[in-house]
């Protein structure tokens, strides 16, 4: 009979962040930051089709960074939950902050229970209301949520782009300075980001029941003008 | 309620009446039993669709009814499905209300899990297997009949769906009206209808049908100038679903009032 060896709970743990931050620093990085009409999210990402970001609810949308199949799973997940919530009770009552708190648990369960923690990085945020403020919940591959205030960064290498778009963020900024700020702030010194390589929507007053958008091609070449 | 996670052999996929009864087991709705009454179809209501143009017109009464008095004056059958298709109802109001909030969240459940929409022939498919699935409680007394139509954007027309009270639905070229003074609608659609009519000649026919079915039949409310009630009307074009406004529908009764007083016959 093998022995199993002992390994120390803090070499686990240590071993399994590292894991989980090598995963989410090899893909690419997505902002996300509020402006006059509502939520900006712009992610750096060329595909047209396997979004990062994405409608869950009325008011309610999700974002997220890593590991594709992963982060999809738990976009599908909000979407069942937020639908059968609304379906239940009422849509008003379907709100960011439990669905941000059942991520985070969920999160936090796998990073200490499974073999391999969640490669992800994902963010929940809410359009708000006259009585519900605006929010953006950050939550971390082990659980750990932040509510931003009006700025996340999401990624591998997130401290200079964190630095660039607190420097230009203005409570009452229009789209366009939005969308150039995250544009700039994601694409660094050395590289431009056309609207080809840039995946963007926002949650905004004006789009009916559904806050939700994504903005087109030709949309995104008028605003970055 | 937790996060709704499950096995890929046991996921619901884009299906939420699936994913409903996934979470919560057991029948979501008790069917009684005991010997069924037969079906009942011509349930108190009147709703039409009419195709034009530019897409379809749907209308329908505001009355509900239990036995031979008036349940409600304010009742809605005509429903947004989604952004271009609706929705309209008769029979029994509890569960035809409810298969119309199944079938909405069906829809933008599909959209939002997907990442496309339903096609308009799928959506009607949709409905039909609800309509199938609420069978039994028809075989009660408990029909559900519905109609639907919306704009099929790849096609670039409006497009009409009849059902029977079994799920079947067929698609209808021109008009199709339901409901207990459905046919009394329907014979005064035949006599105005062309096709490619305008949205303003569309809209009038539409008004029109309702005013005759309400006429002569008793589970159908009128114009309620007294209260000021008036049918719902909404249109489905390439601009998706748009309510006709409560002026011009209420405009529009007053002067088809007006025109058979001013040709000498009762309105």
């Amino acid at each position: 009979m093998t022995m199993p060896f002992y390994v120390a709970p803090e070499q686990v743990m240590k071993d399994r962040a590292e894991y989980a931050q090598k995963g989410i620093a090899r893909g690419r990085s997505l902002v996300a930051t509020t402006y006059d009409g509502g939520v900006l999210f712009v992610a750096d990402n060329p595909s047209r089709s396997l979004h990062k970001i994405s409608e869950i609810y009325d008011r309610i949308a999700f974002a997220g960074v890593g590991k594709y199949n992963e982060f999809d799973q738990l976009r599908v997940s909000g979407v069942r939950h937020a639908d059968t919530k609304g379906f239940t009770f009422s849509r008003e009552d379907v709100d960011a902050r439990s669905l941000a708190n059942l991520y985070a648990q969920y999160l936090g369960q796998v990073f200490t229970h499974e073999m391999k923690p969640l490669e992800v990085e994902i963010l929940v945020a809410e359009l708000g209301t006259a009585t519900r403020p605006t929010q953006l919940f950050h939550i971390a591959y082990e659980g750990t949520i932040t509510d931003e205030d009006h700025v996340a960064v999401l990624g591998g290498e997130t401290a200079a782009i964190v630095e660039a778009l607190e420097a230009s963020w203005r409570e009452d900024w229009g789209l366009a300075d939005a969308l150039r700020a995250s544009v700039a702030a994601l694409a660094g010194p050395d590289r431009t980001l056309g609207p080809g390589d840039l995946e963007v929507a926002v949650l905004a007053e004006g789009n009916g029941r559904r806050a939700f958008r994504r903005l087109a091609d030709d949309e995104l070449d008028a605003l970055l003008g | 309620m937790n996060l709704p996670r499950f096995a890929p052999e046991d996921d619901p996929g884009p299906d939420f009446a699936a994913l409903l009864l996934r979470r919560s087991p057991g029948p979501v709705q008790a069917v009684p039993t005991g010997p069924a009454t037969g079906v009942d179809v011509r349930h108190g209501t009147t709703v039409v669709a009419l195709r034009f143009a530019d897409g379809v017109v749907m209308a329908g009464d505001r009355r509900a009814t239990e036995g031979h008095s008036i349940a409600h004056r304010t009742m809605e059958k005509v429903f947004p499905a989604d952004r271009y298709s609706a929705v309209a109802i008769a029979g029994a109001a509890g569960p035809a209300v409810e298969m119309v909030r199944l079938f909405q969240t069906q829809l933008e459940h599909y959209e939002k899990v997907e990442g496309v929409v339903l096609s308009l022939e799928g959506k009607a498919n949709q409905l039909s297997q609800m309509v199938r699935s609420h069978f039994p409680m028809a075989l009660q007394g408990l029909a559900v009949v519905p109609l639907f139509a919306g704009y099929d954007l790849q096609r670039g027309t409006g497009r009409i769906f009849n059902y029977d009270v079994t799920g079947g639905h067929y698609e209808e070229t021109e008009h199709s009206a339901t409901g207990s003074g459905g046919r009394d609608a329907r014979t005064t659609i035949k006599l105005g209808y062309r096709p490619g009519l305008a949205r303003d000649e569309a809209v009038e026919l539409a008004i029109q049908a309702l005013y005759e079915a309400a006429d002569e039949d008793s589970a159908t409310g009128g114009p309620d100038l007294v209260r000021g009630i008036y049918p719902l009307v909404a249109t489905v074009t390439a601009d998706g679903f748009t309510p006709v406004p409560e002026d011009e529908v209420a405009t529009r009764f007053a002067s088809l009032i007006e025109r058979r007083r001013a040709e000498g016959r009762q309105p």
